[in-house]
């Protein structure tokens, strides 16, 4: 008895390891010694405080692509969705000063839902695949930027201190954008794993024709999935917009493939059904651990694009030979 | 039972050829409605302004176009097997970098189409080894490599424009056909979709192409060799984008490390709006020629009528939707009709028999 319960825990100890999420934090953890020896001040409060803050929105966004990617899809417009509503909010804080700012927050999320609803039913009733509903919306999205602004700039002056001060604004310690963040993070966590409709996305992911046959309404989590992608991207506009002081036509463009690319770091599947919030969390940090961690090894920020490549080429590597062993294993455990 | 049912109605609708569905069928096809809205387009914008229909600035116009229209083409074997890449744009960048960076130390015209060519097919192939590998999804892959390429031009090329070229290097991306008003590139783009065009439809290694997008399984129990078939297509499409990034920088003259942003998303569109499914199995190299015709032209009108190119990207856009689901909706319309004659004929007591 006492060798199976040896057994036992070492099983699980192999599971936790066998888990994207341990593996990736064990990774970064071995990334972040060498850095930390070479320069201890990158773990100090406000480096970290500043690598949290520049990732916060990236961790929005990357969420929203999660459960689009999670059934199976991927959503293209999230950088063009970001534009539209961030627009939408400077210029509404521009002509009406008045109008309070946490409710601008609350604007952007009604924006980018009812754009990730027009996603969502292309998709799901339309029977377009993803890829190209949002090829196409990623174009409509941010031309209807240029018509909204008439390609003018909202500048940093011609928007409310409250606005702008929103997400710097620091409660407990921590600012109000991180705060933001967490909520999001935490919230989807709960939504993808303990209700209904959060475990039918994970269903139509992994295996959308068993899904049907017990009862789970495809086009309806299609749409749910396009909804929770666009109100994020809504809540991320209305935050990039207060963050960064402007609002451009040509902000977040290229947002989408680094969202994506935090859902890959973070081990979520692009065959569906697989990944986990809080792999995406750690996808999303560990690339702003190699942005910012470029400098301490005398490398300038134009290398940038290229150790995110190779991060996120590595990872991808790493997650497949991974899945291919426990495929092989499955196997030979069925037919021994 | 069924399947000789099955036999039985599909011998009916055989004998459906009359003159009205034959009309229907070459109309319900996405490629001739294509071509409808081009002639449409053309002629709009002849009456809309008289600087549109102009033999000397149709022919100029090609210049805009050439290099993603040659790029659409592998893009069509790509996608035909249910691939994807997303790292052509920066190919181009890579092989664009790799030319103006040998140019500047001295390289003569023949070492830099070469260069071009070897580290774009090298690009591609490194594509196809990866994705068939490890057997990697295309999209993930081609996502990191599209960092991973053009991080190494902005790696060292920073803020830098190469911008010396040796004499006569122009000619390629700027030149006529000595005598005519015809581009250089855009005869070269005709010649490479002939070849395109034969190799799709007419040879066996075409023909596999349609196999494995329609069931790559079902292809490898036929005796394809899927693998090494999605290998040649993305070390094909590097090629094709090496040739186009000679013809780029050749036009040009000047390369930094932000050329070509976007040309994937353009290039997959123009295949796409071609009416090649992205599912795979399906589609035709002429659908897409128009495509890369029609996108090409609108954007050379809406220019002269000074529309932006918000209206633009907008447009395309719509269609980009439109070219997706109008053939879909076509398809219900053509089911339907037939599922009415069916129950026309069986109304009618079955005289037609059985055959």
């Amino acid at each position: 008895m006492s060798t199976g319960q040896n057994l036992d825990w070492k099983q699980s100890v192999k599971k936790l390891f066998a888990r994207r999420e341990a593996s990736l934090v064990l990774l970064l953890i071995l990334m972040l010694i060498p850095i930390t020896i070479r320069s201890p001040q990158f773990i100090s409060p406000g480096n970290v405080n500043t690598i949290l803050n520049d990732m916060a929105i990236l961790v929005i966004v990357a969420i929203g692509e999660f459960f689009v990617i999670l059934s199976n899809g991927i959503d293209l417009s999230v950088g063009s969705v970001i534009a539209f509503t961030g627009m939408a909010c400077g210029m509404i804080n521009e002509s009406y000063p008045a109008f309070p700012a946490p409710l601008l927050l609350i604007v952007g999320l009604a924006i980018g839902a009812l754009m990730g609803a027009l996603n969502g039913v292309l998709v799901a009733y339309g029977k377009i695949p993803p890829i190209i509903t949002t090829l196409g919306t990623m174009s409509i999205y941010r031309g209807m930027t240029f018509l909204l602004s008439k390609g003018t700039w909202v500048t940093a002056h011609e928007m409310t201190a409250s606005y702008i001060g929103l997400p710097r604004v620091s409660f407990l310690g921590v600012s109000v954008l991180l705060w933001i963040a967490l909520l999001v993070i935490v919230a989807t966590n709960y939504f993808s794993k303990y209700t209904r409709t959060g475990r039918e996305i994970y269903a139509i992911g992994g295996n959308p024709t068993a899904a049907k046959f017990v009862g789970v309404n495809e086009a309806r989590v299609r749409l749910v999935v396009f909804i929770a992608s666009g109100l994020l991207c809504g809540l991320a506009g209305a935050l990039w917009t207060a963050r960064y002081a402007s609002a451009v036509n040509e902000m977040a463009t290229g947002f989408e493939m680094q969202a994506v690319a935090a859902c890959v770091l973070g081990g979520v599947s692009f065959s569906g059904g697989a990944g986990a919030i809080f792999g995406v969390a750690l996808g999303t940090l560990f690339l702003g651990v190699v942005n910012n961690a470029l400098p301490v090894i005398y490398l300038s920020t134009f290398w940038q694009l290229f150790a995110q490549g190779l991060i996120v080429l590595v990872a991808l590597s790493i997650n497949t030979i991974v899945d291919h062993r426990k495929m092989k294993k499955l196997l030979e455990q069925r037919r021994g | 039972m069924a399947n000789s049912n099955d036999l039985v109605s599909k011998g009916r609708l055989l004998d459906e050829s009359g003159w009205k569905n034959r009309l229907i069928d070459i109309f319900t096809k996405w490629e001739v409605l294509l071509g409808i809205l081009f002639v449409a387009m053309f002629v709009y914008f002849s009456f809309a302004t008289r600087y549109f229909f102009d033999y000397f600035n149709l022919m100029n116009a090609t210049f805009q176009f050439s290099e993603k229209a040659i790029m659409a083409l592998p893009m069509i074997f790509i996608i035909m097997c249910g691939d994807i890449d997303i790292s052509v744009a920066s190919i181009v960048a890579l092989c664009a970098f790799v030319i103006g960076v040998a140019a500047e130390a001295g390289v003569g015209i023949p070492g830099l189409i070469l260069l071009g060519l070897l580290v774009g097919t090298a690009a591609g192939l490194l594509n196809g080894l990866l994705i068939t590998g490890l057997n990697m999804p295309a999209i993930a892959v081609t996502l990191a490599t599209q960092s991973i390429y053009r991080g190494i031009a902005q790696g060292i090329l920073e803020e830098h424009a190469c911008t010396t070229y040796p004499e006569g290097f122009g000619f390629f991306g700027q030149e006529f056909i000595p005598g005519t008003v015809i581009p250089f590139e855009l005869v070269l783009y005709l010649v490479f979709a002939v070849l395109f065009a034969f190799i799709l439809h007419k040879t066996t290694y075409g023909r596999r192409l349609y196999a494995i997008g329609n069931s790559p399984e079902a292809a490898r129990f036929c005796g394809i060799d899927v693998k090494r078939t999605r290998v040649i297509n993305y070390t094909l499409m590097g090629l094709f984008s090496g040739i186009a990034s000679v013809l780029l920088a050749s036009r040009i003259l000047s390369v930094r490390s932000n050329i070509a942003t976007g040309w994937d998303m353009e290039v997959i569109t123009l295949v796409v709006l071609g009416g090649v499914a992205i599912t795979g199995g399906r589609g035709m190299v002429y659908g897409v020629m128009i495509a890369s015709f029609l996108i090409g032209y609108l954007k050379f009108g809406m220019g002269l009528l000074k529309l932006s190119g918000t209206m633009m990207t907008i447009v395309i856009g719509t269609l980009l939707i439109f070219a997706v689901l109008l053939p879909r909706l076509l398809d219900i319309y053509k089911a339907n009709r037939k599922l009415r004659l069916q129950q026309l004929r069986s109304e009618q007591g079955g005289s037609h028999g059985q055959a």
